[in-house]
């Protein structure tokens, strides 16, 4: 196999070949091509392709399929966020039950900053520094300033829906001091919790904890966390006519052009990133032996949606914070295991 | 010299409450007084399917 196809996985019209990773000592013609800090330095690199308010997109170029999962793993499970955990319901006489009720509110994303809590333990009783406390109380009513004949429940109740804008925050302790530049509040005022019609009413307290998502996903502060790896669209052969025409209306607008070179019509692949790899050129048969699809191993476009509590960069750093706190519990454990063997010799 | 009189055990059965649970009509909303083995039927208009009220004691739930 050629050195450059090593570290591509290559798709066929039935199959994926070449999956796994051969980065280790002597794998390929008796080559050392084991994982060496120096050549990593060299080969790895970050690109950041946008950040916005919820989203970042990035590459993350020359790691290890290993290493890229843990990333996207910790950022899912592992990276704290205040959630409400505990509904103390004094009043709910809508249509949706107590527990229902408690387990949409435990999803909403709260806007507070987690460092500025501490955990939790089975043990400790809520303070003002592990726990944040919201009161919901909320009756609905009928509207009399509504136009006879109305049917629109918004207009015709007062509060016929109860969203999370109703929350209140009730500080505790120094919580209001602490918190005076940003206070504490649901990411978003306009999630729906539940439906009030008029005489029904909810009244509850609520208490949010620091926790992570591996716990229960209502702590997970990323709505989605993944990557793919780059496509990559190998011509072989140069595509020319109307066959270059054919060729780009196979991958989705923006991958191919079709250009002209010296009167002949020639298809260019100019944005292999968009592709989606969906195998249309391989049911073609005038471009049989023409192309390969490819996708390269060793470069993740990863993809990092925030549900709003942290930053989308912010929460990359912290997800490498704690790989790293990981890799020390690690280092530490194996120095352990490796001394205590010593010792038994 | 006499033996001290000894009471006797609960001669009559403690004056209880009879238990009054109020429930709501579901056709007109009045709540009503009901005793047990009282007739299921509201005073106010002759229903017969009425709502226990909601009880008044807070309840926790876990959100998960």
């Amino acid at each position: 196999m050629a050195l450059a196809d090593r570290n591509r996985v290559v798709v066929l019209e039935d199959r994926v070949e070449n999956v796994s990773g051969a980065d280790f000592p002597m794998s390929i013609d008796g080559q050392d091509v084991a994982f060496n800090l120096e050549s990593f330095k060299d080969s790895f690199d970050i690109k950041i392709v946008h950040v916005t308010a919820t989203e970042i997109e990035f590459d993350l170029v020359g790691v290890d399929a290993s290493i890229a999962n843990a990333l996207r793993r910790i950022l899912i499970a592992e990276i704290p966020t205040m959630a409400i955990e505990k509904v103390y319901m004094i009043n709910n006489t809508g249509v949706v039950q107590d527990e229902v009720l408690a387990h949409r509110l435990g999803l909403l994303p709260i806007d507070a900053d987690p460092n500025e809590f501490q955990w939790k333990r089975a043990d400790s009783v809520p303070t003002d520094q592990n726990t944040i406390v919201f009161k919901l109380d909320v009756a609905c009513e009928v509207d009399r300033s509504a136009a006879a004949g109305e049917t629109d429940p918004k207009k015709k109740y007062i509060n016929s829906a109860v969203y999370s804008s109703h929350l209140v925050w009730d500080p505790k302790g120094d919580q209001e001091q602490r918190f005076a530049t940003k206070p504490i509040r649901p990411v978003h005022d306009d999630i729906l919790i539940t439906k009030l019609r008029p005489g029904q009413a909810v009244t509850c307290e609520l208490h949010c904890d620091k926790g992570v998502g591996k716990d229960h996903s209502k702590f997970s502060p990323v709505a989605t966390a993944s990557y793919r790896l780059l496509p990559e669209i190998q011509i072989l052969e140069d595509i020319t006519g109307d066959d270059a025409e054919l060729f780009r209306s196979c991958f989705p607008p923006g991958v191919v052009e079709v250009v002209e070179e010296q009167g002949v019509r020639k298809a260019r692949v100019v944005n292999p990133r968009k592709d989606t790899v969906s195998r249309e050129v391989l049911r073609h048969k005038q471009f049989e032996g023409k192309v390969r699809l490819t996708r390269v191993r060793d470069h993740f476009i990863f993809s990092v949606e925030s549900t709003g509590i942290i930053a989308p960069e912010e929460l990359v750093s912290k997800a490498l914070d704690v790989l790293m706190e990981k890799c020390d519990i690690a280092k530490a454990a194996l120095a352990r295991a490796v001394k205590s063997s010593e010792e038994d010799e | 010299m006499d033996p001290p009189q000894l009471q006797p055990y609960q001669s009559q059965p403690p004056l209880t409450k009879p238990q009054v649970t109020t429930y709501r009509c579901m056709r007109c909303r009045t709540p009503n007084e009901i005793k047990p083995r009282e007739p299921i039927r509201c005073l106010d208009c002759g229903y017969r399917i009425l709502m226990k009220e909601r009880t008044k004691r807070m309840v926790q739930f876990e959100a998960r």
